[in-house]
């Protein structure tokens, strides 16, 4: 019996071991097809947010009454696509609320120039090889991915299916009469380009002339390329313009000291938290650190795995739920003494203890929840990383102050460590 | 000690605080940060002394207009400048001025934020809809777990909570950004855990005190659970005020709040909550009696 209970205690505490070690130092292989790097890991680890590493987060908004999913989507796409042709490929798009769009540029916190490009008018226009204009976007009716049989004599692909307007075909007409002519065709001449803000997209060949309104791109295109290529044409008909409505930006050397500090007082917090329970409830106190090393250990790694994205606010989530993590402990611990004190044998006491409490902790986490998802839904940017931290804190939480402290404490008892001023009475 | 003895006391302190907090708060506003208000910050380390007029001077100069305040921070070494919102060619042209002004490196532009006013009072809307949403929906969990009565204790418990805090960003100045969302909310629920710990204990206790009073019974209920919510707030205090000590301004003007928040959330759940539940227990009590007489 004690053997089989210091084997167990030995298990657990060991487990416990090995998530503290992954959390720091990550595993070496993949799981579900993921790399688990240590939590402060600075390429794979948590991602940290641009107010840790410096750099600037630009928001535009449409100026337009409604806005359709489709035109925000070309409109991400674009920016996407300036983005690259700025070399800023570490930069990420996304679309926030109905018609906004919030750009993270990791590391450049003066952005002006980026912005000039980004947030201009779309420009897109198809140019003959000799440079001629020969239709804008404004003259596209339409451009929508499709996927067929669009050459009898080839299997069905991906091509992007282009509508433009009545004026528009008759210079199309004549252009691609023109590119297709024998002379451009033997000269490598007979294309025809893409081109967005002055940089070439895709330079599809000329095969014939074509004189319909309906015209159609076609190439070795992925269903994922024939997308991207309409989307991008159509920010050429994009009704609105941008407005840029929020910028923010960090420096380096602020990033670096927000991260730096935080962590330590993170550090010293835990250890102080860790020293009390110790000393306030001996027994029950030691597991319960135990159980909060756990904690920290599975917060950081799904953080990592899940590459959450951490943020100053989030920071302070993590530290303030260490604090309240071990709240399920002082809630059960008091209990088990309150219960000791009417001379229920220990045993007795724990599980008492534990059933107890349980219903306050079950009742006390929820609505604890219910404000982190609030604040998840109606958040925006560090305000949602804030109840994400918060959210997973709480879940993580009831589980190892619940479930790995009473297992831990269990195994304490069949060790016949037994004496109740160990705990705490 | 029979808090129930003294709740006129407790309610008179939590009543003084708030009365203080709204005086401050009718005489010099709330400091409304531009995440709210919509604007300009630029936040730059010069390094060295510096005059706040020079400052002002440049900016003018640049933007056109008068910066709306510039302040010294950090060691005295940093300012932060705001305005109304400017363009972002019109903020790099600032920063360029101070750091000719002053042989600054681009590592001396802390941080640049400008928020349209639409974006901020968004926000704003945004951060009162998801406090008061938070709020009924904790009302609603506490009174199907427990009772209306529970919930609606509950909830007064947190308006106080909210006044003190609104009270402390008012009388240190502290600006009213993000992270206020943020901090006030985790108050709310962490003021909410609290009381129901405690109100989860006078359920229990009256099951089994069918003859007591409800103050005895909200008393008792009070001192068992006592030791757990001095603990907590003494773990929970520990880890943030850790982070107020080291962290750097951001982190400062969110740990403050809710320090404070703490503070005033154990002190609700205790001597306000429990209390306000008794008197409506007992004011039912006697109406129900005064039924059966007549």
């Amino acid at each position: 019996m004690m053997a089989k209970s210091i084997i167990k205690f030995t298990i657990t505490v060991l487990i416990i071991a090995v998530l503290a070690y992954v959390a720091v130092n990550g595993v070496p292989f993949k799981i579900f097809g993921r790399t688990i790097a240590g939590a402060l890991d600075e390429e794979n680890g948590i991602r940290r947010g641009l107010d840790l590493v410096g750099g600037s987060v630009i928001v535009y908004e449409a100026e337009a009454n409604s806005v359709t999913d489709e035109e925000m989507s070309t409109t991400i796409d674009m920016m996407r696509q300036r983005l690259d042709t700025l070399g800023l490929f570490e930069a990420t798009v996304a679309r926030q609320g109905e018609k906004r769009i919030s750009i993270e540029i990791p590391a450049i916190s003066n952005p002006q120039e980026a912005m000039e490009k980004l947030g201009a008018t779309a420009e897109l226009k198809f140019v003959d090889a000799d440079g001629n204009v020969v239709i804008t976007g404004k003259e596209i009716v339409d451009a929508q991915p499709q996927y067929g049989q669009y050459d009898q004599s080839k299997p069905a692909g991906n091509y992007v299916a282009l509508k433009i307007n009545d004026e528009a075909t008759i210079k199309f007409s004549e252009a691609t009469e023109k590119a297709s002519s024998a002379e451009n065709i033997s000269n490598q001449k007979n294309y025809i380009s893409i081109v967005l803000d002055d940089n070439v997209i895709s330079q599809p060949r000329v095969e014939r002339r074509i004189d319909t309104s309906d015209v159609i791109i076609t190439g070795d295109f992925t269903a994922e390329d024939a997308g991207w290529l309409a989307s991008i044409i159509r920010a050429g008909k994009l009704p609105f313009s941008l407005k840029n409505v929020e910028l923010r930006s960090v420096g380096p050397t602020l990033g670096e000291k927000a991260l730096e500090t935080s962590l330590m007082a993170g550090g010293i917090g835990v250890i102080l938290v860790l020293i009390f329970m110790l000393l306030y409830y001996r027994v029950p106190g030691l597991v319960a650190d135990i159980a909060l090393i756990g904690y920290i250990s599975i917060v950081g790694i799904i953080m990592s795995a899940l590459r959450v994205n951490l943020s100053l606010p989030g920071i302070a989530g993590i530290i303030l739920s260490i604090g309240m993590a071990v709240d399920a402990n002082v809630i059960i611990f008091e209990r088990i003494k309150e219960e000791l004190r009417t001379g229920k044998t220990l045993r007795a006491s724990i599980d008492a203890g534990f059933s107890r409490a349980f219903t306050a902790i079950i009742d006390a986490n929820i609505t604890t929840l219910i404000a982190a998802v609030v604040l998840w839904r109606f958040g925006t940017g560090p305000i949602k990383g804030f109840a994400v931290t918060l959210s997973l804190g709480i879940i993580v939480s009831m589980f190892t102050a619940i479930i790995v402290t009473r297992f831990l404490l269990n195994q304490v008892v069949g060790m016949k460590i037994r004496n109740s001023k160990l705990y705490g009475v | 000690m029979d808090i129930m003895a003294k709740k006129k006391i407790f309610f008179g302190i939590s009543i003084a605080v708030i009365l203080v907090g709204i005086v401050s708060m009718l005489i010099f506003g709330l400091n409304e940060d531009i995440d709210f208000a919509g604007g300009t910050e630029m936040h730059v380390r010069i390094g060295k002394a510096f005059n706040n007029e020079d400052i002002r001077s440049i900016t003018t100069d640049v933007i056109g207009f008068e910066p709306s305040s510039i302040q010294k921070t950090g060691d005295g070494f940093e300012v932060i400048i705001k305005m109304k919102d400017i363009s972002s060619a019109k903020r790099d042209e600032l920063f360029k001025a101070i750091k000719e002004k002053y042989g600054l490196e681009d590592s001396a532009l802390l941080t640049a934020d400008t928020v349209s006013p639409t974006v901020g009072s968004e926000l704003r809307y945004n951060a009162f809809l998801s406090a008061l949403i938070a709020s009924v929906l904790m009302l609603v969990y506490i009174s199907f777990r427990f009772e209306l009565k529970s919930g609606v204790a509950a909830v007064i418990a947190l308006i106080h909570d909210v006044l003190v805090m609104m009270s402390v960003y008012a009388i240190f100045r502290i600006p009213i950004n993000t992270s206020f969302i943020a901090a006030i909310l985790t108050i709310l629920g962490y003021s909410i855990n609290d009381t129901i710990i405690i109100f989860d204990r006078i359920r229990e206790n009256k099951k089994y005190m069918r003859k007591e009073k409800f103050s005895e019974i909200a008393n008792k209920s009070i001192w068992q659970s006592m030791p757990r919510s001095v603990n907590t707030a003494l773990t929970t205090l520990l880890t943030i005020t850790m982070l107020y000590i080291l962290g750097v301004r951001s982190i400062k003007e969110f740990a403050f709040p809710i320090i404070i928040g703490l503070i005033s959330g154990t002190y609700s759940s205790i001597f306000l909550a429990s209390p306000i539940w008794v008197i409506w227990q007992e004011w039912e009590d006697k109406k129900k009696s005064r039924v059966k007489t007549a």
